[in-house]
């Protein structure tokens, strides 16, 4: 394996591999018939071209922010946390629950415990498979999953048969009052249609904060030796069940920053499945990023982008299938991801040449 | 040369072999020939290149440039399908055995002959019973490997060669897994080969073992073919010589021990490994300050088990520790962390395993197991250039090369990675220190520095435990020695009344009794 220098490394590999899966969607485009300059500039323009459009980039790029830290997280512990998806939801039932029935709070106390609710549900659904991995031995990869299908089941129910409104139709629980809800950025000269909200913010601030917890703390350093390996870990007197409930926590609880962004930020109430596939979501922008903060907040951008400039392709260019964001997002996982490496003996070549 | 001197070509013939792995040079322009029906063994030290030129001649590898003769005719080895066609074929160091499988379906994988394997078995039984005997290698052929001792595996790995037409037969450190006893009867093996006209390549860093077998012998160093010397005209001090480039200073004479108060003591300590396996049983030691105290063994006698359980890491299924007079297990507080705080040190049998952290900086395997000291944090955080400066002054005191804290701990050659985990644990202070298989892939100028450090702490009244596999290492370092078999411990030899034949039989688990 070729060894590149490390800002090629960092910018440059994942640049050209973003550049291989563009210009491979763009034949395909060609292939069935569109015009792929038109379908890439409006995927630009309807991402990132008006204040609007980029509001809801960064919108969309906060949920990806959050799941990616819970996911990124737990794999510097060496733990594959597939569960950010139930995670994210149950966190919406804490959410709900403190803004419902903490109403009467001023929103400075209100939107504070509502958050620690949405991150303490989370962190709960979390920590029980962690907790099954450490004291049990069940592969954690199996049981989020498993834990995936139950939180579905259980807030359909919880939504449908107790949370929902008496009278209305609508599976929906009430909505939540005005104190509980964070602000917009209008301030920031977006427009009061975009959702982009403070969660934005926050998962800047959980980006630092993750950085911190996992380079800068023995505890962090612990979790790292943990992941790469058991056996170093053990050498060391590491706790490792201790370590891998603890992080699985602390995963679900970043994962739980999806139902702040989503129900307090934007929708002011808990709707059936509205974490639609963030979680999931996060572990290819977890991948991508390198399972590194910094990383994570660029490629959850990336996603963001995707998602919203694909929702304008779809509308823009109708000769140009919709389906065409998912094959993208698709190219893009392969190109960075599971093809991550493919570029880089040529690159390692090329810059050796160059450099001597 | 095998034509100047009218003989038949020789077997292998290696001419000017070159391969590089990115910045490392690992072979340059080595030449090598290897006369048929003889015994030719290959020197260095760890990272000489012997294993990279190996891997060439049986595929594993391609050499960069350069040519191989086989028989005087240039062949190009592609992969060890190749080799095995021209009759090249390689025991491993580790062996390549399915331990589930009975001898002979071993014998037969890759051979079967045919798709239904009754045939073949018949004729592979038939054949391993003529090579049995044209070769001393007797193995029930329908033992299972699992159950057989490592030095019939070992016959087992040379059987399957012979079987599959070996002509050449490349051994790599053949002798490490064996008793001296056993290790003779490899020797003897490989005379009947040699005798009956095949070519034996022997890889090791073991120079008596050069001398005892060898017709010729060939030196590397630093990716280079240094010397070729017939054997029965050099000598054990010219080889180590050519080996490192240097002479090496005679060890210095060991002040007598004095031994202070027990340190470590353990008493009817069983342990049972991953498996439920008890590994250790009902064992004994008592370890005093200013003392090193051997264990031998053949590897996998229950030393590494026993190791973990003194440093915390294995709970044992029975009996007591104490360490510096407290009884810590059976206790509640019996993992490394809190024994380290009680000031034991352990360096582990296997330090890639899980010694070092290979894909961190060596700043970072500096603090491993010590990170929640507050000596490296500021403002509460782990501050970078603390650990740093930590690392680099372990560098400086212990000589560890290159002294880059931001170097991967991976990118360490064996001895100063050894080096790195020895400062680590020494700086500590601690008053008793474990120590397993210190030297295992260090080259012989690590070995020396890392016995010299022992011996310091041995001198600075620490109590030292040894566990090795090298009896040379124990009877050089050891003030007493255990030998374990099977999980017990046989007999305690005083440093004096240690020699290679007495161990060798209690690590064969014969009893002193018995032996006299």
């Amino acid at each position: 394996m070729g060894d590149v220098p490390r800002w090629a490394e960092l910018a440059l590999l994942p640049v050209l591999n973003l550049l291989l899966a563009l210009a491979l969607t763009a034949l395909l485009v060609l292939a069935t018939g569109g015009d792929p300059v038109a379908a890439l500039t409006a995927l630009a323009v309807g991402s990132l071209g008006s204040a609007d459009a980029l509001g809801y980039t960064l919108y969309y790029a906060t949920n990806m922010a959050f799941t990616g830290l819970a996911v990124a997280v737990a794999f510097q512990g060496g733990l594959f946390n597939i569960g950010a998806e139930g995670q994210a939801y149950l966190a919406g039932l804490g959410v709900t629950l403190a803004a419902l029935h903490l109403g009467f709070l001023p929103a400075a106390l209100l939107v504070p415990l509502a958050i620690a609710g949405g991150a303490a549900f989370g962190a709960a659904w979390a920590a029980i498979p962690g907790w099954l991995q450490a004291r049990r031995g069940s592969h954690i990869v199996i049981t989020t999953i498993m834990f995936n299908f139950l939180a579905a089941a259980l807030m359909v129910h919880l939504i449908v048969n107790l949370l929902t409104a008496p009278g209305s139709m609508a599976p929906e629980s009430p909505p939540f009052p005005e104190a509980a809800s964070l602000p917009g950025l209008a301030q920031l000269g977006f427009p009061s249609s975009a959702p982009v909200n403070l969660a934005l913010g926050l998962a800047v601030l959980a980006a630092l904060g993750v950085w911190l917890l996992v380079w800068r703390t023995p505890w962090g350093y612990a979790l790292r030796v943990m992941g790469q390996s058991p056996a170093v870990a053990s050498y060391a007197g590491i706790d490792q069940g201790r370590m891998i409930i603890l992080v699985m926590a602390l995963s679900g609880a970043l994962a739980g920053g999806v139902a702040v962004n989503e129900l307090l930020g934007a929708q002011h109430k808990l709707l059936l499945g509205f974490t639609s596939g963030y979680g999931f979501t996060g572990i290819a922008v977890a991948l991508m990023g390198r399972n590194h903060p910094a990383g994570v907040l660029l490629a959850a951008l990336l996603f963001g982008a995707l998602t919203q400039g694909g929702a304008e392709l779809a509308f823009e260019v109708p000769d140009v299938p919709s389906e065409i964001v998912v094959l993208i997002q698709g190219l893009v996982i392969l190109f960075t991801g599971a093809l991550g490496n493919m570029l880089r003996p040529a690159l390692a070549r090329v810059l050796g040449r160059a450099g001597g | 040369m095998g034509k100047a001197e009218g003989m038949a070509p020789p077997a292998i013939a290696l001419r000017g072999i070159e391969k590089r792995f990115g910045a490392v040079h690992a072979n340059r322009a080595v030449d090598l020939t290897v006369r048929r029906g003889t015994i030719h063994g290959i020197i260095g030290e760890n990272g000489a290149g012997k294993s990279t030129l190996m891997a060439i001649l049986h595929g594993f590898y391609q050499a960069d440039a350069g040519s191989i003769l086989v028989n005087g005719r240039e062949v190009a080895i592609r992969d060890s399908r190749d080799a095995i066609r021209l009759g090249i074929e390689m025991v491993h160091q580790h062996f390549m055995l399915v331990e589930r499988f009975t001898v002979l379906e071993n014998v037969m994988l890759g051979a079967e002959g045919g798709p239904l394997l009754a045939r073949g078995a018949a004729k592979a039984r038939a054949e391993l019973a003529r090579l049995g005997e044209a070769f001393g290698l007797r193995v029930d052929p329908d033992a299972r490997i699992e159950n057989l001792p490592v030095g019939a595996q070992q016959r087992v790995e040379i059987l399957k060669a012979l079987y599959r037409g070996a002509e050449l037969l490349i051994l790599d450190e053949p002798t490490g897994v064996l008793t001296p006893q056993e290790a003779d009867d490899l020797f003897r093996v490989l005379r009947a080969l040699r005798a009956q006209g095949r070519t034996v390549l022997l890889i090791t860093h073991k120079l008596r073992e050069i001398m005892a077998i060898t017709d010729r012998v060939s030196v590397m160093r630093a990716g280079r073919m240094v010397a070729h010397r017939e054997t029965a005209a050099t000598s054990v001090a010219e080889l180590g010589e050519l080996m490192i480039g240097r002479r090496l200073a005679a060890p210095a004479p060991r002040p007598a021990p004095k031994p202070g108060p027990v340190l470590l003591e353990a008493r009817n300590l069983s342990v049972r490994d991953a498996a439920g396996v008890e590994r250790v049983k009902g064992v004994d030691l008592a370890l005093r300050g200013g003392e090193i105290l051997g264990i031998a063994g053949v590897a996998g006698n229950g030393q590494g088990e026993l190791l973990e359980a003194l440093a915390g890491m294995r709970r044992p299924s029975a009996g007591e520790i104490r360490l510096g007079g407290q009884t810590v297990f059976p206790g509640r507080d019996f993992n490394p962390a809190a024994l380290r705080r009680q000031r034991l040190g352990h360096v582990p049998e296997d330090r890639l395993r899980s010694g070092l952290l290979r894909n961190a900086s060596a700043a970072e395997t500096a603090i491993l197991g010590y990170q929640d000291d507050p000596s490296w944090r500021r403002f509460g955080l782990l501050a970078p250039a603390a650990v740093a400066a930590h690392a680099a002054r372990l560098m400086r005191d212990y000589d560890v090369r290159p002294a880059d804290p931001a170097l991967r701990s991976a990118l360490f050659s064996g001895g100063n990675q050894q080096k790195l985990i020895l400062a680590r644990e020494i700086d500590r202070d601690p008053q008793v220190l474990l120590v397993g298989q210190p030297t295992r892939g260090v080259d012989i100028g690590g070995i020396d520095a890392i016995h010299q450090r022992l011996l310091a702490c041995r001198a600075a009244g620490k109590a030292v435990l040894l566990v090795s596999v090298e009896l040379d290492e124990i009877m050089a370092l050891a003030d007493r020695i255990l030998v374990m078999f099977d999980g017990r411990i046989m007999g305690e030899l005083a440093a004096a009344e240690a020699d290679e034949q007495r161990l060798g039989l209690l690590m064969a688990g014969v009893a002193p009794e018995r032996a006299a």
